[in-house]
C-alpha cells in the first residue's frame, strides 16, 4: 500500500532540473505574438481607435479593435456550466470591449512577428475616449448617485442574498446583554502564481486548438466555443504543466482572444503571453470584502443574537461573481452556531480589476472578520479567546441543513490541543501579560470553517481512465489537473492502490487534452484529492476486475479467488503466486486466441462535500516604533481526513500559510484615486513576502477518516490559507492592546493606529 | 525580448570613452539590473547601449599607498560584502549592499551602477555619504575626482560628462579611521525590497568612549537625491556619549530632512521612521565603538 507515505513527486526531478516542458516551452518559435491594449482610463466609452501609425511599425500583422470583434457575451467563471440558464454565470464580457469598466480593460489587440514590434505597435495606437466617473469603493458603488456600471444591475449590485435563524430582533432584546458591533476590511490581492498566463492557438481543419496554463481545460473549451461562437467540439485545450495558478487561471482568461486572433490571421499559430503587469491588473483578484459583525453575548460568553453584512468588491464584471461572498456567509452561521442569526451579503460591481477565484474563495476574507471578532469579543469580557471558542464552537455532531455535511469528529478541539502544545500556548498567553516596552511579544490563534467540493451548488463529478499496458503498467487519465500542487503524485498513489500494483508501475498522462483525457472540470475547490479519489477507486477496481477475468481465463481459478498485489496476481486463499500482471498484459496484447486491450474508464458522480477544519497559532514580536511586526513561530494544525502523502500535504499547509502571512501583513493592490489606475502592479510595489519574511513553518495534522471519501480523505489545497491573517492579527492584539480591524498590516497601518492609540 | 537599437562593448576605460563619444545617447551598461528593467519598461526602449561591464581594470578593491580605499566601479555587491578590506575598515557599506534586492541582484549590480543611477533609494549611496566618500570619472582629458554630495546634482541625474564613465569610488583614510558605522535599510519587506528610508551613521568617539568627537548621518529616501543631515550632526558633534544626546541628534535629523508624501508611504510615517532610525544608529555605533550609555 502506498497512500499513506510520503513518496516522492513524479515531476520533482524534472520540475527541480528544469526539464520541464511548460506553455512557453512547448509553443513553436513561428508563433506570432499578441499583444493587448488596455485602457487608460477607468470607465467610459471608446469613441474611436486610430491605428494607421501602429499598422506602419515593421513586423505588424494584424490590428483588431473592440469595433471588429464578434458581439458574442461569454461568461469567464471556472464554474461547471448548468444546464438551468438561472443557475448560469453571468456573461458580461467580449473579447475586446468598447466600454470600459476599469483601467486596464481590453480595448484592441496586436498581432505582430515578434515582442517589440507588438510593443511598438500598442505604443502607436490612438484611443479616443468618452470619460463617465467611476467608483471603486464597494459601498460607495451602492449609492443611489454611483456611477451605473452594467445597465442590468441597479446600484452595481450583481447579486444579494441572506440567511436568517431563529429570531434576531426578538432575541437581542433579553436584558444584560452586551453588545460587539465592529466593522473589518479586507484587501484585493492578487494571486502571484510564477508563471504569467500563457496561451497559443492556432487553427487547422476548421478546428482550434488552445494550449494553455490553466487549472480548467474542458471549462476553457466551453468558453472559447460561446465567445467565438463555434461549436465546443471544434475546440481543443491542452493543459501542459503550469506554474501555479490559486484560482486566477480557474477562470476563462485570454484563451477566447487568443483563438480568435489566430482566426483572423489564416489559423496561424498566435502566442498571448502575459505581463506580470497585466497580471495584477487585466486578469483577476481576490475580492475585497468589508463585513460589519454585530453579536449580542450574555456576560458568561453565550451568543444568543448575531448579525453579518458583507459587502463584496467585484470589480468590473461577473467572473466567480456572488458565489464567493455566499461561501464566506455560509460559514458563519456554522462555525458558531447561535440560535438567532441573520446575514446578508452584497456582491457590487466597482471600476477595479475584476475579481474571482482565488485560494480559500471567499472564507479568509470571512475568517478575518470572523475570527477578529472572537478576539474582541473574548477580550470585551474578559474571557480567553480559547474560552470564548470552546463555548460557541460548532459541536460534533452538527449538522448543515443546505449542504447536509456533518461535523463528525471533534477536529476542531483536536487541532486547537496540537496548536497549543506545539506552541506553549498558555504559557506565552501568562508571560505576554502586562508589557510595556517598545518591543512587545504577542500570541493568538484562530480556527476556520471550510468545506471540500462544491456540491449541492454545482455539478460534481470526475473521470478517468486507465488502460493496462503491455509490461503490467497502467496509464491513468483524468480531468483533474496537476497545477503544481502535486495531484499526480497522489493520484498515482490512489491508483496504485486500487489495482494492486506499484507507484512505479503507474503513469499519470500529466497533461490534459479535451480531444483525449475523460471529462472532468478541473482544479478548484480544494477537491482533486476528494472527487479524483472517488473515481480512481471505482476506474481502478473495475481495471483490477478485468485484469482478473483475464487471468481465470489462463488460470482456471476463479476470478473471485483472484487478486492482484505488488503486481501480481495471486490466489486469496493462501496467497499463492499464479502470474504476473506483466506477463497477463502482455499475453492480453498478443494472444493469437483472445487478444483484449484491457482498460477501465468511469465516472463517479458526487452528492456530497466534506467540512474540513483547523486552526492556526501564531507568536509575534512587534516592534512598535518600528511598525513592524515579526512573526516568531506559527504552526497550522489541519484535520484534512487521511494523509495520501503527508510530505506533499505539509508542502500544501507551507504554501498555504506563507499566502496567509502576505495576507495579514504585506500585500495588497493599491488603487489611484484620481484615475482608478492600479498603482503597483508588479512586484517589487507589490509586496508578497518573501522566504526572509518567514519564520519555520509548522504544519501538522489530525487524522479523521472522512466517511464520504475513498481514502479517507478531503480539503486541503485551500484551508491552509484561511487561519493565518486573523491568528496574527490577534497576536497583535495580544501583544499591545491595539484591534487592528483591516488588513494587511503593514506599517503604515501600525503607525496609523498605534499613534492614534497613544504607543507612539 | 529587449527593444535595443545597439549594444557595443567596451573593454578597457579608454575604449569605453572613445564609445561614448561616438554614439553620445548610448546609455551605459554596467551589470545591467537597473537599466534592463527599464528598458523593460519602455523608459529606454529603442536605445543604444555601451556595455562597460567587461572592462576588469575597474572592478576590485584596494588600499592606495595613502590607505585610502579604492573600489573599482563595477565591483559587485557581493564582492564588496566579502572583501577583507571592507570588512576590516569600512563594514558598514558591506552590510549596506548586503542589503540589495537578492542574492541574484547582487552579484550581477555593482556599486557604480547603483550610485551612476542617481536614486535616492541606492542601498549604497547614503552610506557612501556618511562616508564621504569621493567619486573618480575618467575621461578624454583624464582623471578627476569630486565629493559624493557633488556627483548628485537631482533625481536621476549625476554629474557624468559626455566623454566621462565612473571609474571608482574612494575613501579617504581620515573618514573611516577610527570611526564605526552603522546602516539600517528600513522597508516593508525583508528582501527583493526598495527602501523606504535608509539611514546610515559614521561615529568617532574619544578615547575614552565619553565624547562623539565627530558624527556624520546621511539618509536615502529623506529628499530627491541621496543626504546628509548636517543640524543633526552639529548638535552632536562634541557632546557626551548618553542616550539623551542620542534622542535629541534624532530629533534634530527633522530639520535636515525633506521627505515626500506619496502612495509608497506618507511624510508623517517617514519622518517618525527616519528619527526612529538615527536614534537606534548611532547607538548602535556606540556599540560597535565599544562605548556605554
Amino acid at each position: 500500500m502506498v497512500v499513506g507515505k510520503s513518496v516522492k513527486r513524479l515531476d520533482a526531478f524534472d520540475k527541480v532540473t528544469g526539464r520541464t516542458k511548460y506553455t512557453d516551452d512547448l509553443c513553436d518559435k513561428s508563433a506570432y505574438v499578441a499583444k493587448i491594449l488596455h485602457s487608460t482610463i477607468a470607465h467610459g466609452k471608446v469613441i474611436s481607435i486610430d491605428i494607421s501609425e501602429a499598422l506602419k511599425v515593421d513586423g505588424v500583422v494584424k490590428i483588431v479593435t473592440c469595433f471588429d470583434v464578434p458581439k458574442n457575451y461569454f461568461p469567464t467563471a471556472g464554474h461547471p456550466w448548468s444546464t438551468d440558464e438561472s443557475h448560469q454565470d453571468v456573461a458580461d464580457r467580449l473579447l475586446l470591449t468598447d466600454t470600459v469598466r476599469f483601467y486596464g480593460d481590453d480595448v484592441a489587440a496586436v498581432v505582430a512577428e515578434d515582442e517589440v514590434s507588438a510593443s511598438k505597435a500598442l505604443k502607436a495606437i490612438r484611443v479616443e475616449y468618452e470619460e463617465y466617473p467611476f467608483v471603486l469603493d464597494v459601498q460607495e458603488a451602492m449609492k443611489d448617485d454611483a456611477p451605473q456600471i452594467h445597465m442590468a444591475f441597479k446600484n452595481n449590485i450583481l447579486n444579494h442574498s441572506s440567511q436568517s435563524v431563529g429570531n434576531y430582533e426578538e432575541a437581542i432584546k433579553e436584558e444584560g446583554l452586551i453588545k460587539f458591533d465592529n466593522w473589518y476590511d479586507t484587501p484585493t490581492v492578487q494571486h502571484c502564481h510564477i508563471e504569467n498566463h500563457i496561451c497559443y492557438a492556432s487553427e487547422e481543419n476548421g478546428r482550434i486548438t488552445v494550449v494553455t496554463s490553466t487549472q480548467i481545460p474542458h471549462i476553457v473549451r466551453r468558453v472559447v466555443g460561446q465567445a467565438l461562437g463555434v461549436d465546443w467540439g471544434k475546440i481543443r485545450v491542452i493543459k501542459p504543466y503550469i506554474g501555479g495558478g490559486f484560482g486566477n487561471k480557474q477562470d476563462v482568461l485570454y484563451e477566447p482572444l487568443c483563438a480568435y486572433l489566430s482566426t483572423v490571421v489564416g489559423g496561424r499559430l498566435v502566442k498571448l503571453d502575459s505581463s506580470r503587469e497585466e497580471t495584477f491588473v487585466s486578469q483577476r483578484v481576490r475580492h475585497a470584502i468589508r463585513s460589519h459583525i454585530i453579536t449580542y453575548t450574555r456576560p458568561d460568553g453565550t451568543f444568543v443574537a448575531r448579525k453579518l453584512e458583507m459587502f463584496s468588491n467585484q470589480g468590473a464584471y461577473a467572473s466567480h461573481g456572488h458565489s464567493i461572498a455566499a461561501k464566506g456567509m455560509g460559514c458563519f452561521k456554522q462555525l458558531y452556531p447561535c440560535p438567532n442569526v441573520e446575514a446578508e451579503c452584497y456582491t457590487v460591481f466597482t471600476n477595479r480589476p475584476v475579481a474571482g477565484a482565488m485560494r480559500g474563495y471567499g472564507i479568509p476574507q470571512a475568517m478575518f472578520a470572523v475570527e477578529s471578532q472572537i478576539d474582541d469579543i473574548a477580550n470585551g469580557l474578559g474571557m480567553t479567546p480559547l474560552e470564548i471558542r470552546k463555548k460557541n464552537l460548532m459541536p460534533v455532531g452538527y449538522k448543515d441543513d443546505f449542504s447536509k455535511n456533518v461535523n463528525y469528529f471533534d477536529s476542531f478541539n483536536q487541532c486547537i490541543e496540537k496548536g497549543k502544545k506545539y506552541i506553549d500556548y498558555e504559557r506565552k498567553l501568562k508571560d505576554y501579560k502586562n508589557q510595556n516596552g517598545d518591543i512587545r511579544k504577542g500570541i493568538g490563534m484562530a480556527v476556520f470553517w471550510y468545506n471540500t467540493a462544491v456540491w449541492p451548488i454545482s455539478l460534481e463529478s470526475s473521470s478517468s481512465r486507465m488502460v493496462l499496458n503491455q509490461d503490467g503498467s497502467i496509464s491513468l487519465q483524468l480531468g483533474e489537473t496537476e497545477i503544481g500542487q502535486g495531484a499526480d503524485t497522489a493520484f498515482a498513489q490512489m491508483a496504485a492502490d486500487a489495482v494492486g500494483i506499484t507507484l512505479d508501475k503507474v503513469n499519470v498522462i500529466s497533461c490534459q487534452d479535451t480531444d483525449i483525457t475523460p471529462f472532468g472540470t478541473g482544479a478548484y475547490a480544494s477537491r482533486q484529492t476528494y472527487v479524483g479519489g472517488l473515481t480512481i477507486k471505482q476506474t481502478g477496481e473495475l481495471l483490477k476486475s478485468r485484469i482478473l477475468d483475464y487471468a481465470q481465463k489462463l488460470s482456471g481459478i476463479h476470478s473471485g479467488e483472484l487478486d492482484i498485489v505488488d503486481n501480481n496476481i495471486i490466489a486469496k486463499a493462501d496467497g499463492k503466486f499464479v502470474m504476473t500482471v506483466g506477463d497477463l498484459a502482455t499475453t492480453a496484447l498478443y494472444s493469437m486466441e483472445d487478444s483484449r486491450h484491457i482498460t477501465a474508464e468511469t465516472t463517479f458522480q458526487i452528492k456530497s462535500n466534506a467540512y474540513s477544519f483547523g486552526c492556526c497559532f501564531a507568536d509575534v514580536e512587534v516592534d512598535i516604533r518600528a511598525c513592524k511586526v515579526k512573526i516568531l513561530d506559527i504552526i497550522n494544525v489541519h484535520d484534512c481526513g487521511k494523509l495520501i502523502n503527508p510530505a506533499l500535504a505539509e508542502a500544501q499547509v507551507h504554501g498555504g500559510m506563507s499566502m496567509g502571512i502576505g495576507y495579514a501583513l504585506s500585500e495588497q493592490e493599491l488603487f489611484d484615486s484620481a484615475t482608478g489606475r492600479t498603482l503597483n502592479n508588479n512586484l517589487l510595489d507589490y509586496k508578497l513576502s518573501t522566504f526572509m519574511d518567514h519564520p519555520h513553518l509548522e504544519a501538522q495534522f489530525v487524522e479523521n477518516a472522512e466517511p464520504t471519501s475513498a481514502y479517507g480523505t478531503k480539503a486541503l489545497g485551500e484551508p491552509p490559507a484561511c487561519p493565518v491573517a486573523p491568528a496574527i492579527r490577534n497576536a497583535v492584539l495580544n501583544a499591545t492592546g491595539v484591534a487592528i480591524n483591516r488588513i494587511p498590516m503593514t506599517p503604515h497601518v501600525l503607525f496609523e493606529e498605534f499613534t492614534k492609540n497613544g504607543l507612539i | 525580448m529587449y527593444d535595443i537599437k545597439a549594444l557595443y562593448e567596451a573593454y578597457s576605460v579608454e575604449e569605453a570613452i572613445n564609445l561614448r563619444l561616438l554614439h553620445p545617447d548610448a546609455q551605459i551598461l554596467a551589470g545591467g539590473s537597473d537599466v534592463l528593467v527599464q528598458i523593460r519598461e519602455g523608459k529606454r526602449a529603442g536605445k543604444e547601449l555601451i556595455s562597460i561591464y567587461t572592462i576588469d581594470e575597474i572592478r576590485g578593491i584596494s588600499l592606495d599607498e595613502t590607505e585610502s580605499i579604492r573600489i573599482g566601479s563595477l565591483t559587485s555587491f557581493s564582492h564588496i560584502t566579502k572583501n577583507e578590506i571592507v570588512q576590516k575598515y569600512i563594514n558598514v557599506l558591506g552590510e549596506a549592499v548586503d542589503m540589495v534586492g537578492s542574492p541574484q541582484i547582487r552579484n550581477i549590480g555593482t556599486i557604480g551602477g547603483n550610485t551612476c543611477n542617481g536614486v535616492t533609494s541606492a542601498d549604497s549611496a547614503s552610506t557612501l555619504f556618511s562616508l564621504d566618500a569621493l567619486v573618480e570619472l575618467t575621461g578624454k582629458s583624464g582623471k578627476r575626482v569630486i565629493p559624493i554630495s557633488d556627483f548628485y546634482i537631482k533625481a536621476g541625474t549625476v554629474d557624468i560628462k559626455p566623454d566621462e564613465i565612473q571609474t571608482a569610488i574612494i575613501i579617504p583614510k581620515e573618514k573611516y579611521s577610527g570611526y564605526q558605522g552603522h546602516y539600517i535599510k528600513y522597508a516593508m519587506r525583508n528582501a527583493l525590497d526598495i527602501t523606504t528610508t535608509g539611514c546610515s551613521v559614521n561615529v568617532k568617539l574619544s578615547e575614552d568612549k565619553k565624547t562623539f568627537l565627530d558624527v556624520r548621518i546621511a539618509y536615502g529616501v529623506a529628499g530627491p537625491i541621496p543626504m546628509r543631515a548636517k543640524n543633526a550632526e552639529s548638535f552632536i558633534v562634541g557632546k557626551a556619549v548618553n542616550d539623551e544626546n542620542c534622542k535629541e541628534f534624532s530629533k534634530e535629523v527633522l530639520n535636515d530632512i525633506n521627505p515626500r508624501d506619496s502612495w509608497r508611504a506618507s511624510k508623517a510615517l517617514r519622518q517618525h521612521i527616519a528619527v526612529e532610525l538615527a536614534y537606534r544608529a548611532i547607538k548602535e555605533c556606540v556599540k560597535l565603538s565599544g562605548g556605554e550609555m
